[in-house]
């Protein structure tokens, strides 16, 4: 029974890498599957007629564009978006990640394709201070598995409780039913997402722009596999060609008045 | 396979296991506390009776345990009353109640159903037999028909315990960080989904065979009589038998 299981299994593991092996030989790159969010706006969401729109996903098309492949989009949960990956779900993900010494043992990145800081949102009135001795028992809402989740977990593990959430927009939810007292989050996903909306009228910013390398990375990339160098070449060239034939601009004006690709 | 920074954060494990086993225990008592007259309720021929038993049941059957949690959790959330409540009442804020009551709600409609099931499958002969000797309606019930349709219900509900303690696993996706969402933690902290989730499936494995163990235990009490005896006393048996016969 031993020896059929593991016969079975040496079976199953010769036919998967030689499956990798041909995926590795035919690296023209024809078409490339690119895992998206799909709830995180304005970057990546569904609309009511099932639709993917927002600016990662404008910036995926156009990049396919430039790189004159077939693209398709993958819809994944954001805690399983590095795993799906690493399966071959999808050769890319192209989801507001940011580039950060912990995902980079897993995964590569492209340059980024932008860069904004994060910042925390509170109630109005409800004066909160970011300070160690104004976050003292207070609840805050963040995206499992993201910067910001790791970063309060370790700067404010200690006076804060925090409350994960699968995506960000389960976390608004939960600010507007009065269940947590501060979010923290990209503050351009906020501010479009959740401040500009009916929901978050009663909101507003609070404490310092957030951007410290240690914990927030160097902007948003997009990931990869380790073994392919060649897609990743073609991107970077292709976010060099979308910058400077103005179709970046083109899509951030679309969607921000202000530039999102940073210093 | 690298299983360091599970045993490293041991104490999430822990944590959430003691998480899970409160809320599966506690959903459990409640549910069966509610289940047993709600059965006997839903045993009436008195359509005003068993009717909102009934639409209960068909609702908490009918649909998923998620969809349940997420009604409760987020669609009562979102209610004005809930909000302002919420702000005077702190426990409203813990996601821990939402699921306690979705969990204690959904298992209280299952059971009922099982013990109804149990109860209706009395025989009737019994009940008769009760009432012959003077039996009051509440003594028939405590004496003769409850102790007869737990003993039938056992295994069904034995099978109700352990879907309950498998579907604790949901409160993770309402910010809970029972069991499962503690290996949800670690596997998108160390991006180790595979052994992140093994090692919470072996503590979940455990559990359900010790639960199994127990019922196992019960049944052979409370089945005893439905065992072969030894030979003496089948003999004695056959003997009686034989007198009734006469």
């Amino acid at each position: 029974m031993k020896k059929l299981f593991s016969a079975v299994f040496v079976a199953a593991l010769a036919i998967g890498s030689s499956l990798g092996a041909v995926q590795a030989d035919a690296k023209e790159w024809k078409k490339v599957r690119v895992g998206v969010e799909g709830a995180y706006p304005p970057f990546s969401e569904v609309t009511a007629d099932g639709k993917l729109v927002g600016f990662d996903i404008d910036i995926a098309n156009a990049l396919c564009e430039e790189m004159k492949v077939e693209c398709e989009l993958v819809t994944q949960d954001w805690d399983g978006i590095i795993p799906a990956l690493l399966a071959r779900k999808y050769d890319a993900i192209i989801a507001s990640m940011s580039i950060t010494e912990e995902r980079k043992q897993k995964v590569d990145f492209t340059s980024k394709y932008y860069n904004t800081p994060a910042k925390f949102v509170r109630k109005k009135g409800s004066g909160i201070e970011i300070t160690e001795e104004g976050l003292k028992g207070k609840t805050v809402g963040v995206q499992r598995a993201t910067i910001h989740d790791n970063f309060v977990t370790e700067v404010y593990g200690d006076e804060v409780e925090v409350k994960r959430y699968g995506t960000q927009d389960e976390a608004y939810l939960d600010m507007v039913a009065g269940r947590i007292d501060l979010l923290l989050a990209d503050s351009v996903a906020m501010q479009g997402g959740f401040l500009d909306t009916d929901d978050g009228k009663d909101y507003e910013f609070v404490g310092p722009d957030f951007s410290d390398p240690k914990y927030f990375g160097d902007g948003a990339g997009i990931a990869l596999r380790k073994d392919d160098d060649d897609l990743r070449e073609m991107l970077n060239q292709a976010i060099e060609a979308i910058r400077a034939n103005g179709k970046y601009k083109a899509i951030q004006d679309k969607y921000f008045d202000f530039d999102v690709y940073g210093s | 396979m690298d299983f360091t920074p599970i045993l490293e954060n041991y104490q999430l494990y822990l944590k959430g296991l003691w998480i899970t086993l409160q809320l599966v225990s506690l959903s459990l008592v409640i549910g069966l506390g509610m289940a047993v007259p709600l059965a006997i309720l839903r045993t009436s021929s008195n359509p005003l009776v068993n009717a909102p038993v009934w639409s209960f049941t068909y609702f908490f059957r009918g649909t998923p345990l998620l969809v349940q949690m997420f009604l409760l959790y987020y669609g009562l959330g979102q209610m004005q009353f809930m909000i302002e409540l919420s702000q005077q009442l702190d426990f409203l804020k813990d996601a821990y109640w939402y699921a306690l009551v979705a969990f204690t709600l959904n298992t209280a409609a299952y059971t009922t159903e099982i013990i109804r099931g149990a109860i209706e499958g009395t025989d009737y002969g019994e009940v008769e037999a009760a009432r012959a000797c003077g039996m009051s309606r509440f003594q028939t019930y405590t004496r003769v028909i409850l102790p007869s349709a737990f003993r039938r219900a056992l295994p069904a509900y034995s099978n109700e315990v352990i879907f309950m303690l498998h579907g604790s696993a949901i409160a993770s996706v309402i910010t809970i960080i029972d069991l499962t969402g503690a290996a949800r933690i670690i596997a998108s902290r160390y991006y180790n989904p595979f052994e992140a989730f093994i090692a919470v499936g072996a503590v979940y494995f455990c559990i359900t065979f010790t639960l199994i163990g127990g019922f196992k235990l019960l049944e052979r009490h409370w089945f005893a009589h439905l065992r072969p005896r030894e030979e003496v006393k089948a003999k004695g048996r056959t003997k009686d038998k034989a007198q009734q016969v006469i």
